[in-house]
């Protein structure tokens, strides 16, 4: 590799809400000046851009908004969620490579105001689709539960054990003044109170906030941004993992339907990549549409092993003062869900010193989307 | 009555669909080297044939995984068990239980079923029932 590092450099985000009561491609505006702004970068100097192949701001659209006169490198993640953190993994590549010097990634949606992914589908989106909906797996709860309950049944796991990892992330929410949980930290019994979205695996309170808002990032070489005088945060591995047999929703066709085999190899790839171990992750920032996809990341990523991240988390392993405190933004069903976008953020501020829940001299964060991951370091 | 979402027939996967309304639940087999596949694909991944042919299941297997599928907030739709089957042949399906109970309290995990044809609506799915049991 050449002595090119990328970096990312800026962070920027609007507020979470259940109604943003403006256009998503504003929101992707506010959300790039602000992360363009927090690098010590113009948008004149933005060359290039990643976002999600379901994003609905067209780049040309975005560039007119915000003053960027030229790009020479766009590209979009595979998926959806999954893909979170691969948008780093391609702008990277793109600044290692010299394809471009400058890249803005966002993400933005009125999420929760205008087309709610939680709702039943009303057309099979893709062709895998067929192989769900005709049996009335037409919402992702329910697609979801379907390999959940397979985990359930082979670890004697209830749904008391997820709720206890809801009930950490509401801790976490409860001091974050940025997550719509802020100030509303839950008891078990809240959770267990909580109504049945898929009796007896996923309640209410187990599925991710649908939400409104946007996030940006500025992602740049490390020569660059201190230039510009960013509190810039290295990339020190990146990687997305597609499995033949798998697909972004249904993973049914793995012969162990007990374990996340796209996150074992993703974390395989990542502490090689980075030189490190799991035992070197200060912060994890774990992506969940559902409780349960926490548990599944755990085993995957070594953390514990495999049947083991119900007592991992009953240990107080995963919130305050524990030994690998998980999604101290409140995490995706706290803070907000942007698409796992806002847990990049969070890693970024805990390796920065500058989270609501700040994790002295962490030095090391996990940041995974399930299918894709990075490591930021200092 | 429940209603289901009608698959969207399309070049690679019409064959299961037809098959369906024949009573037959057919699994692609690849014309070169015999290997199964469940989805449907255009080509095979071992041998790269296109030559694309069926096999009859005999419709028997195991439950893997199950929920009971009901929307939260329409409750007068029609619940119905969703289940992950491991066909004896090795391939695997999503389809549904009938003739059980809805409840989401009883141990259906490793049972064994048998498949059989339900017009709904026009739509020919293959569900399922528990081996051994006469409708």
């Amino acid at each position: 590799m050449s002595g090119t590092r990328a970096v990312i450099a800026g962070i920027g985000h609007t507020e979470f809400s259940q109604n943003s009561g403006r256009s998503t491609l504003q929101l992707a505006a506010e959300a790039s000046r602000d992360a363009i702004h927090d690098a010590g970068f113009s948008p004149t100097e933005v060359d290039g851009t990643v976002t999600f192949s379901m994003d609905t701001n067209d780049e040309l659209a975005l560039i007119r908004t915000i003053g960027v006169p030229m790009l020479r490198f766009c590209a979009r993640t595979r998926g959806g969620g999954g893909g979170a953190s691969a948008t780093v993994q391609l702008a990277a590549a793109a600044v290692e490579s010299g394809q471009a010097d400058a890249i803005l990634v966002y993400r933005a949606f009125n999420e929760r105001s205008a087309h709610r992914f939680g709702q039943p589908i009303q057309a099979n989106p893709d062709p895998a689709w067929n192989w769900a909906s005709p049996f009335s797996l037409n919402t992702p709860a329910k697609v979801y539960s379907l390999t959940f309950q397979r985990y359930m049944y082979e670890f004697g796991l209830t749904n008391e054990d997820f709720g206890r990892y809801t009930v950490v992330a509401r801790d976490w929410a409860s001091t974050n003044p940025n997550a719509q949980f802020y100030e509303r930290p839950i008891t078990l019994q809240d959770h267990q109170d909580s109504r049945w979205i898929v009796e007896p695996i996923l309640r209410k309170l187990d599925c991710c906030l649908e939400s409104d808002g946007g996030v940006a990032l500025l992602i740049t070489s490390a020569e660059r941004a201190a230039d510009h005088g960013a509190d810039a945060v290295p990339i020190l591995a990146s990687s997305a993992i597609q499995l033949e047999g798998g697909h972004e929703m249904f993973a049914y066709y793995h012969e162990d339907l007990c374990e996340y085999p796209e996150g074992r190899v993703l974390g395989q790839q990542l502490f090689n990549q980075a030189g490190i171990t799991a035992d070197d992750i200060d912060v994890a920032m774990i992506y969940e549409n559902f409780s349960p996809i926490v548990f599944l990341q755990l085993e995957a990523f070594g953390f514990c092993g495999r049947g083991e991240a119900s007592d991992f988390i009953k240990d107080g392993h995963i919130g305050r003062r524990g030994s690998l405190p998980v999604n101290t933004n409140g995490g995706l069903l706290g803070e907000g869900y942007i698409h796992g976008m806002n847990n990049i953020v969070e890693g970024v501020r805990q390796l920065r010193g500058t989270s609501a829940n700040q994790i002295s001299g962490a030095e090391h964060v996990l940041v995974s989307a399930g299918r894709s991951g990075i490591i930021l370091g200092r | 009555m429940t209603t289901v979402r009608p698959p969207i027939f399309d070049f690679d996967d019409a064959f299961f669909w037809e098959g369906a309304t024949e009573q037959k639940l057919l699994i692609q087999r690849c014309g070169e080297c015999d290997t199964l596949r469940h989805p449907p694909t255009p080509m095979c991944a071992i041998c790269g044939s296109t030559n694309n042919q069926t096999t009859q299941s005999a419709g028997s297997g195991i439950i893997l995984t199950w929920i009971v599928s009901q929307h939260p907030t329409e409750p007068d739709a029609e619940p119905r068990i969703v289940i992950l089957v491991q066909l004896d042949e090795g391939t695997r399906i999503v389809s549904n239980l009938i003739d059980v109970e809805p409840t989401h309290d009883q141990v259906l995990n490793d049972k064994r079923v048998e498949v059989c044809f339900v017009d709904y609506g026009g739509t020919v799915l293959p569900q399922f029932r528990l081996a051994g049991v006469q409708s």
